[in-house]
This record gives C-alpha cells, sequence and structure tokens, in this order.
C-alpha cells in the first residue's frame, strides 16, 4: 500500500494506524496522529483502517512560541 | 491576579521555548521569567525518533501551563485540525490560534481566523488568538467566543516594539474587561514595559529573551519590567504637557535682591 507518512511517500504493510506506527518504529505516548487531515486519536489508531494514498501525519511535541 | 479562562495567573509574562542557545538555557530562562505559562508547539516526528518526547520531559519539569500553539497554520482546516492534536497530546484546552496570512510579515490572515475561533470555541477550546490591533476584528473575535485577545505589536520576531500606539490604547478603551496580551514584537524590556503602562495585561515574549547574549538575565529584565509597567499604569501616570512645572514649592523662596 502507499502511503504518504509525514510528507513522504513509502510503501507498507500495515493495516491500520497503529499497525503502521510500529511498523515505521514510532513510540511514545507523546504523538499525535491524523489521517487525511482528520485527527485519529490514540485509542482509535487501532481501529483506524488504512487505504492506498492516505496521507498521514505523525507529530509531536516540539520548541513553539 | 491575571484571570485567563478562569485560570488565575500571577506572572504577566508569558514565555515562548523556541530558539534557545540549549534546553538547559531555555530552562533558565523560563525559571528567571518566572513564567507560568510557556508555548509549544507540534512538528513531525521522524521514524523511531524521541526529539519530541525529550522536549516534552523538559516541559513537564518546568511544572508551569501549555500554551500549545497552531504556528505555520495557514487554513482554517489546518488550524482547527492541528487544535485537536495539541489538544490531545497536551491535554489542554487551551490553544493559541495561529493562522498566518502573509509569509513576509506573518500577519495574522483575520478572516481565517475568526472562523477557526468560532470552530474550536464550539469544541470548548480557550482560544488565544494571534491577531493584529484592528478593533473591530477584535470584536469578531470577541463574538466567536474568545474570552482573551492576543494583539501583536509589530510583526513576529522583529523586535521593533509597538508601531502603532494608538492602536493599543484604542484596544484597550474598548475592552476594559478583556484580557489583553501583546504578542509578537517586543525586542527590549523597556517597550514590554510601554505596554503595560497602556493597560495591557500581560506580553508573549520568545525571541527577545531567546536570541539575547544571556537568555536567562533578559528573561528576569523582561520580568521586571513587565512588573513596573504593570504597576505603573495602575498607580496611575501623570500626563505629559508642554509647560514646566517646579517640583520644588516655591511658597516660602527666599528673596535675596
Amino acid at each position: 500500500m502507499r502511503l504518504t507518512v509525514n510528507g513522504e511517500v513509502l510503501e507498507a504493510s500495515a493495516a491500520t494506524l497503529a499497525e503502521l506506527l510500529n511498523e515505521l518504529e514510532y513510540e511514545g505516548d507523546w504523538l499525535a496522529t491524523a489521517v487525511n487531515g482528520e485527527l485519529v486519536r490514540a485509542p482509535d489508531r487501532d481501529g483506524c483502517r488504512l487505504t492506498d494514498e492516505d496521507r498521514i501525519e505523525i507529530l509531536s511535541p516540539m520548541q513553539g512560541g | 491576579m491575571l484571570s485567563l479562562y478562569g485560570t488565575e495567573i500571577a506572572s504577566r509574562l508569558l514565555l515562548g521555548t523556541a530558539q534557545y542557545p540549549s534546553p538547559a538555557i531555555l530552562t533558565a530562562a523560563a525559571k528567571a521569567s518566572g513564567t507560568e505559562i510557556v508555548t509549544v508547539s507540534l512538528r513531525r516526528e521522524s521514524a523511531g525518533g524521541a526529539s519530541g518526547g525529550r522536549f516534552w520531559s523538559l516541559i513537564r519539569e518546568l511544572g508551569v501551563r501549555i500554551l500549545p500553539n497552531t504556528a505555520g497554520c495557514h487554513t482554517v482546516k489546518e488550524a482547527v485540525t492541528t487544535a485537536r492534536m495539541a489538544r490531545e497530546v497536551f491535554a489542554t484546552d487551551w490553544i493559541k490560534l495561529e493562522v498566518i496570512g502573509n509569509h513576509d510579515t506573518l500577519q495574522p490572515d483575520v478572516f481565517a481566523l475568526v472562523e477557526a475561533a468560532r470552530i474550536l470555541t464550539d469544541e470548548g477550546f480557550a482560544v488565544f488568538p494571534y491577531t493584529t490591533e484592528d478593533l473591530v476584528v477584535a470584536e469578531r473575535l470577541l463574538e466567536a467566543g474568545c474570552k482573551v485577545l492576543m494583539p501583536w505589536c509589530a510583526p513576529i520576531g522583529s523586535a521593533t516594539g509597538p508601531e502603532n500606539i494608538r492602536a493599543l490604547r484604542s484596544l484597550r478603551a474598548h475592552f476594559p474587561d478583556t484580557p489583553l496580551i501583546v504578542d509578537a514584537g517586543l525586542g527590549r524590556p523597556s517597550q514590554a514595559a510601554e505596554v503595560m503602562e497602556l493597560g495591557f495585561d500581560a506580553v508573549l515574549l520568545n525571541t527577545a529573551v531567546a536570541r539575547a547574549g544571556d537568555p536567562a538575565r533578559m528573561a528576569a529584565a523582561f520580568a521586571k519590567a513587565v512588573e513596573a509597567g504593570h504597576n505603573a499604569f495602575h498607580a496611575g501616570l501623570v500626563e505629559p504637557r508642554d509647560t514646566a512645572v517646579p517640583s520644588t514649592p516655591v511658597i516660602g523662596q527666599a528673596v535675596f535682591s
């Protein structure tokens, strides 16, 4: 399946957003995720099925003004 | 005390967390400023990365309130989604709402700002809108449900100080009961004191502290200036006049001629 993750196009076998985070070795309880511009809360990642061409954002805390 | 969405705050200095030479200097500056509120952001995390986690630990150790921002967003949708993501990560309803409209000046797109503010307040967010000094936009933001306003006094990071004193004064006069925080454009402690003397309730600083030669010392200097300006406003400033007035009593003065 072809996905765009944080702007990078990649091939992934994960069926869900939770599986994708594992596949890409993301860890930590400080991540925020969105699929196609919509927030997917942490408890909902298991049930969030991915489809070809999905755009995924994986964000974490950063310095800000 | 300053009340922001029902939270009592003693320090009238809000501090950004970007651009410091090191995490240790950020911590030192935050402590020296006495701030109770710091701003943070969300950015893309690399696969397997832990930078966000490290930063988040550092911020939590400060023991202050978190004000996440939507910096870098240019549309209502970007800002709203970022705000929702920030609420989940930072576990706060507070959001510094930024919708940038111009790349050069980082001027807010006030039309999108009002629209995003309405959506987010409807969702229970406590919105701190980064806006211009425009009076009518301020009215629209209050109508949209904002209970705090954060007008710029000059472009972000410019360190030029207040460019439109008349408009800032007008905002204060029109909204005597709304917390007004000058966000962006301050470069010197004297400029922070100046806007506080106008009756603004607080200032939000980042570049002026973070890029100083000694950020912790500059943070302390700003803290004193903010307090001085606040006290001066409430003490009642003497209005300037065109002619001299002797301060020493003239009654009883000796005559030698």
